[in-house]
């Protein structure tokens, strides 16, 4: 009896609610439909960084079910196209895609449905090709990633202090995808982050040569292990490399989300990158009828860079308070990551150079970005493009794919 | 106190081969199985991700015939698949278990790329597109008959050589794309010339080709004296030897058909659809078309159906997953349950079990 009575009850509360969210919505947001193009599954933990944001976004958004449709699996070829034309027929408003591959099939796309405003994570190509319903984004993931630096630099000071090692042997290991500047510019300032407490650190790289191999990325972190590194760190997306660090009981700092579960011993802290702002910017922008930016880059600010909670029990003392003052200083500005004072190359400090900003055939250098002291890394465009090897990082090999 | 002792030797059952089946009983057991293996996977959608077992087949319908743009779709993903199920057919007949055609189809490809690449701003798009297909022709040919030469010569096992040369190509898939990309990206991306005209419809240009293609491939192999030689060959090559074929010649007379298929899909696949190359171009179509070739006899008219039910089965899957919202692995699993009770059927349209006796004779006695 007490069941039925419940299930009557709930069933009432059901419709109740079902009409009271009909009521609410007015037509626009009703009509509006976001179409996500994703290269895998959940099962890649890069996709799945994308989903969940796209998640989140729905329900910060009131969006219904048949509001965001998500087509995953789609490789890097006209596989695209055919899915944002598909995307197109089933009234999506905004189509965005994940992959950086994903780019040229999707531009073609937006020049034919004009109506459609197309975006794009990693890419390149909107500054230059400027339609208006073609956009770029990234984040400054860089900040994020000096940050975590710090918490690695505070780490190998506390082993210098307590004599486990000199302040010689501080050197880092980085497991690294591919030699290439979003890379480059992820290793460089995670090794900047450290230098900034700790003076005396040194980092060699290895590189896989592919965005998820755990069995590569195993192998790399234990020969950097094997060649005195005393912390690591990876940009790749398995759990290669913290396994490793887990198994030999050594400092780990991860990237795309914590991985304090399978590693409680080893984990201190990682960073991400969160797409829910965007995704929100970009629904809100089109649903009120304005035009959604070129090429935006989220930050630390806009809350698109974030930080996993800081696992104490691995990581320095007074790692969390440090992290904070360390983070007002680069919303405030106080604090460039990429400061030419900080780090030299050849053993001079860099006063000019040139980077390749904008997309062409031969990629020629066509942009000055070192000014006012400082690299401006995504500033004239989301994706980064910082590639300079600078001294103190050592790379063991290099891996184009 | 013997027929016990009979009876313990005996086994349960025992298969034996079947009498040929009217076509009309074999192809209505065929579409039973088919029956059976979606409704299977309706109920396990039920149970699995909680969906409406007639939406979930439904939806299943609407991958692949849902819109006159999917229609298309599935048309052309069905015709390049058939394409490469043609490729390995000759090779298969003749029990030369070919499984290189994903790096046979690749190497072509990546031969038409390099083509637009060098050439591309020299020639006009006509005289491109024709030198594209020499060089994809040529070099999927040339790749083809590299394991049937070491076969011939050295008798080596062509399913791991050809199994190799897949990883082979692929791994000069990725140094072209190095020496390509200069940032290191090793992201090519779409390129602007040595596109094929367009007919009709996007899409309408290739799929006449795959199916002249295949109209040719059934002559060749049904009425012609070198398609006789590949069915001797498969048969028995000692037969072969005895009247008289030069079985070495026809090894590697057949696979630079076969490389040479493949390499007229890899043209296709980059002049009608991605004018571009990435590792994953191919994504295992030629893996699949193994069992696109197998489940048709081998026969090209009938591979037109196969191949077409192959894509329907996997655009279905995805659609699942994005109607439902859910990761590829239930819809993976659907493709391989129904893939199951289809082989499942083959075995016992040629077979049959035959159940030990005893028991019947002893109600009997």
């Amino acid at each position: 009896m007490f069941r039925k009575t419940l299930s009557m009850f709930l069933a009432v509360l059901m419709v109740a609610a079902l009409a009271v969210t009909m009521v609410s919505c007015d037509k626009s947001n009703e009509d509006f439909k976001l179409g996500v193009i994703l290269l895998h599954d959940e099962a890649s933990t890069y996709d799945l960084n994308f989903i969940e944001a796209v998640y989140r976004a729905k329900e910060q958004l009131g969006l219904k079910d048949d509001q965001v449709i998500l087509m995953r699996n789609i490789p890097e070829s006209n596989a695209v196209y055919e899915a944002a034309a598909d995307l197109v027929d089933q009234g999506c408003d905004i189509i965005f895609a994940d992959s950086f591959g994903h780019e040229t099939y999707l531009l073609k796309a937006a020049k034919e449905f004009t109506d459609v405003q197309f975006c794009h994570a990693t890419g390149t190509m909107a500054h230059t090709e400027n339609l208006s319903n073609f956009h770029n984004a990234f984040a400054s993931i860089y900040e994020g990633r000096y940050l975590a630096g710090v918490a690695a630099g505070l780490k190998l000071n506390e082993m210098i202090a307590a004599g486990k090692i000199t302040a010689e042997q501080a050197k880092m290991g980085y497991v690294g995808a591919f030699t290439y500047a979003e890379v480059i510019s992820g290793y460089t300032s995670f090794y900047l982050g450290a230098k900034s407490v700790c003076p005396s650190v040194t980092m060699d790289v290895q590189f896989t040569g592919s965005w998820y191999d755990e069995i590569k990325e195993k192998d790399a972190a234990t020969a950097l292990i094997n060649n005195n590194c005393v912390l690591i760190s990876q940009h790749a997306d398995s759990m290669g490399a913290p396994s490793v660090c887990e198994e030999k009981n050594v400092p780990n700092v991860s990237y795309n989300g914590s991985t304090v579960a399978s590693c409680p011993n080893t984990f201190i802290v990682s960073s991400k990158i969160d797409w829910t702002p965007y995704f929100v910017y970009i629904c809100e922008q089109v649903k009120a009828g304005k035009e959604i930016a070129l090429d935006w880059t989220g930050t630390i600010s806009t809350g698109s860079v974030v930080l996993a909670e800081v696992n104490e029990k691995a990581a320095a003392a007074g790692t969390v308070e440090k992290l904070e003052a360390v983070k007002a200083d680069l919303v405030a500005g106080n604090v460039k990551v990429f400061d030419t004072a900080t780090f030299t190359k050849g053993g001079e400090a860099l006063t000019s150079y040139m980077a390749d900003v904008d997309t062409d055939a031969n990629y020629t250098p066509d942009t000055e970005v070192i000014k006012d002291g400082y690299f401006h890394e995504s500033e004239y465009r989301s994706a980064p493009y910082f590639d300079i090897q600078i001294d103190g990082i050592t790379l063991l090999n290099t891996n184009f794919g | 106190m013997k027929t016990t002792n009979t009876a313990v030797r005996e086994p349960l059952f025992h298969v034996v081969k079947r009498d040929a089946m009217p076509l009309w009983k074999s192809m209505l057991i065929r579409v039973i199985a088919v029956v059976a293996a979606l409704l299977f996977c309706a109920l396990l959608s039920v149970l699995l991700v909680h969906a409406n077992p007639f939406e979930f087949i439904e939806t299943m319908f609407k991958g692949s015939f849902g819109s006159s743009r999917r229609l298309w779709r599935f048309a052309k993903d069905a015709a390049v698949l058939l394409c490469i199920s043609l490729a390995i057919t000759p090779a298969f007949r003749m029990r030369f278990w070919n499984i290189g055609a994903e790096g046979q189809t690749l190497i072509g490809a990546l031969s038409a790329v390099a083509v637009m690449i060098y050439l591309g701003d020299k020639v006009s798009n006509g005289v491109l597109l024709v030198l594209m297909f020499a060089a994809s022709v040529t070099v999927g040919a040339i790749w083809g008959c590299i394991p049937a030469v070491f076969k011939a010569k050295w008798n080596t096992n062509e399913t791991l050589f050809t199994l190799m040369m897949n990883y082979v190509a692929t791994g000069l898939v990725a140094y072209f794309l190095l020496l390509w990309t200069p940032s290191g990206s090793s992201v090519l991306g779409e390129l602007q010339v040595g596109h094929l005209p367009t007919v009709g419809h996007n899409y309408l240009l290739l799929i006449l080709a795959v199916l002249v293609l295949t109209a040719l491939l059934y002559i060749y192999l049904q009425y012609t004296k070198q398609g006789y030689e590949i069915s001797v060959v498969g048969e028995s090559e000692n037969t072969a030897r005895y009247i008289g074929i030069n079985v070495n010649r026809v090894i590697i007379r057949t696979m630079l058909i076969s490389g040479a298929i493949c390499g007229v899909a890899g043209f296709l696949i980059v002049g009608a659809l991605d004018h571009s190359i990435a590792e994953t171009t191919v994504g295992g179509m030629g893996f699949t078309a193994i069992m696109v070739s197998w489940m048709a006899k081998f026969n090209p008219l009938v591979m037109i159906g196969t191949s077409a039910f192959v894509t329907f089965l996997e655009q279905g899957a995805a659609q699942v997953s994005t109607n439902f919202d859910i990761d590829s692995s239930f819809p993976s699993m659907v493709v391989g349950i129904v893939l199951f009770f289809i082989i499942g059927c083959e075995f016992f349209i040629g077979y049959k079990l035959k159940f030990r006796q005893t028991a019947k004779n002893g109600g009997e006695s």
